[in-house]
């Protein structure tokens, strides 16, 4: 279903039963704005990779209706999901092959992706010879060549150290103030709900319902020590108070 | 009364463990262990020769240094096996060549449409459990007694490893990569062309090794069956059996094995290059 202008993705009640009979998510709403950033928590099994499926129409939903927009939407999944025997520059060249876009202006847009994640110098490298950073950070380069005016982010980093984990989520926040693209960022993360986000969706646990959704009182751009702020914490301490009840 | 002894515990290896060890003690390793198998085998090869066969039937197992001397040091005879090493390699490879074509083109049909697989699988395994030297003769009734039945006993002894590797390699595709490929509406062909032929391509090696070596094995059975034009190293094998020349059917037996191990060899050096930069199989640590 095509969404209303100035909509970028509309979940209506949606449900997903899957044929073994596991209840994923049930009547699920929620809204992201063109250009807006939002994030799904929720503990494991709450369907938050469902609803990314469902979202990109991967999975038909079993119940309910979802609208996107025309496009394609950018997909960036929990693995970086590269092809090993390509080279870092054949990989981030895949979505604009597949879409049959000439070779010159394929060129252009993995150039382009390279310089804007940070690849330069790692072109012609295998997957297998980078870290697993990197190996997301081609991930991300793959998916920004398409110019998606949505991404949807399952747990990205879910894989990779702490450290690395603040710098990806850094450059997605760096990328998201460049190209203002919707975004809808699932993970197991409160912090980094909040510190991404402009407004985080709690699921319960599975069957996933929405539990809450709290809105982040902090514009664009934000620093890195934003997480230290009192109202962020404050937001936090809320994000996870919503989330204690999913357990209950 | 004593305690048995016990087993000493092995003293340290003198490589500390931190240390990779060089490259000579690598190779070391790697050739040491088969070397001093191949010493023992020599070395019961003389013992059964002179210790428990008799002088006047010695002939049954000439020693290793006759079969050298006799079998590769004479030229005319050497010159005979490699001739019909030739030929027998010609049938094998072409053979091979064509199973190949044959198995992943079945393959790939298969992998593109469950009925295909459905309906033709099960006569593919029903061709590999067919005693094969049950139908060669009839091979010979209907196509002759010379090249091409040879080469028809390679293809059929050949086939089923490459249709099932290379079956198997295309199914095993990664799921994650599969959802990019749907999500970007990528046509039938493009999954094939990007995604499952290069990710079959390991599996698509090991059954090419496997086929190679049951190719070089079909080519010498063609050889006993079907002896029109030049013959084969199997029918040289079959004529010194029959006339007790023992140190030339040695070194016929060694020369085809040898060409059997260079074949394996060949397809595993062509993996390694074809797809060894991003593949590795586990390895044994």
């Amino acid at each position: 279903m095509l969404a209303a202008s100035g909509v970028a993705l509309e979940f209506r009640g949606v449900g997903k039963i899957f044929p073994d009979g596991t209840e994923a998510v049930r009547g699920v709403s929620f809204m992201v704005e063109d250009g807006q950033f939002v994030a799904v928590v929720g503990p494991s099994g709450a369907g938050k990779s469902t609803l990314l499926r469902v979202a990109s129409g991967l999975t038909e939903p079993s119940s309910g209706t979802v609208a996107v927009g025309p496009t394609v939407p950018g997909y960036v999944f929990q693995d970086p999901t590269l092809l090993p025997w390509r080279s870092v520059q054949a990989n981030i060249a895949l979505l604009a092959q597949l879409a049959g876009l000439p070779r010159t202006r394929r060129r252009e847009l993995v150039a382009e992706a390279i310089s804007l994640t940070g690849l330069e110098g790692f072109e012609r490298h295998l997957p297998r010879t980078l870290s697993g950073g990197m190996r997301m950070r081609v991930s991300l380069a793959r998916a920004l060549t398409m110019r998606p005016s949505l991404f949807l982010f399952d747990e990205p980093f879910g894989a990779v150290d702490e450290i690395t984990r603040q710098r990806l989520g850094q450059e997605v926040l760096r990328l998201y103030e460049r190209e203002r693209f919707a975004g809808l960022f699932v993970t197991h993360s409160v912090v980094e709900a909040v510190w991404l986000a402009s407004r985080v969706i709690v699921l319960s646990a599975r069957p996933g319902r929405v539990l809450a959704e709290i809105d982040v009182p902090f514009d664009y751009p934000r620093p890195l020590d934003l997480r230290f702020d009192a109202v962020f914490g404050a937001t936090a301490r809320t994000v996870s108070a919503a989330l204690q009840e999913s357990f209950a | 009364m004593t305690a048995p002894a016990r087993p000493q515990l092995a003293p340290p290896s003198a490589a500390s463990p931190d240390r990779p060890p060089s490259r000579l003690r690598r190779a070391a390793r790697a050739t040491g262990p088969p070397l001093a198998v191949l010493a023992a085998v020599i070395g019961l090869w003389y013992a059964v020769t002179y210790l428990a066969l008799a002088p006047r039937r010695r002939f049954l197992l000439p020693p290793p240094h006759q079969v050298i001397t006799d079998g590769f040091g004479d030229w005319s005879t050497f010159h005979e096996t490699l001739k019909g090493l030739a030929a027998t390699a010609k049938v094998a490879l072409v053979g091979l060549a064509i199973a190949a074509t044959l198995g992943m083109i079945f393959a790939v049909l298969m992998s593109q449409a469950g009925w295909i697989e459905r309906s033709f699988y099960p006569w593919a395994v029903v061709l590999q459990t067919i005693p094969i030297l049950a139908i060669v003769p009839l091979i010979g009734f209907w196509l002759g007694y010379g090249f091409w039945s040879r080469t028809v006993v390679c293809i059929l002894i050949a086939l089923f490893p490459i249709i099932t590797n290379t079956l198997f390699g295309l199914q095993s595709t990664d799921a994650g990569q599969h959802d990019l490929f749907t999500l970007h509406r990528a046509s039938r062909w493009a999954r094939l062309v990007h995604l499952e032929i290069p990710s079959a391509l390991p599996a698509v090696f090991t059954g090419l090794r496997i086929s190679a070596g049951l190719s070089v094995i079909g080519a010498i059975v063609g050889d006993f069956f079907f002896r029109e034009g030049q013959p084969g190293i199997g029918s040289l094998i079959d004529d010194y059996t029959r006339s007790l020349q023992s140190a030339p059917l040695f070194a016929a037996i060694i020369v085809s094995s040898l060409f059997g191990l260079a074949v394996f060899w060949l397809f595993g050096l062509a993996a390694h290059r074809i797809v060894g930069s991003w593949y590795t199989p586990r390895q044994r640590s």
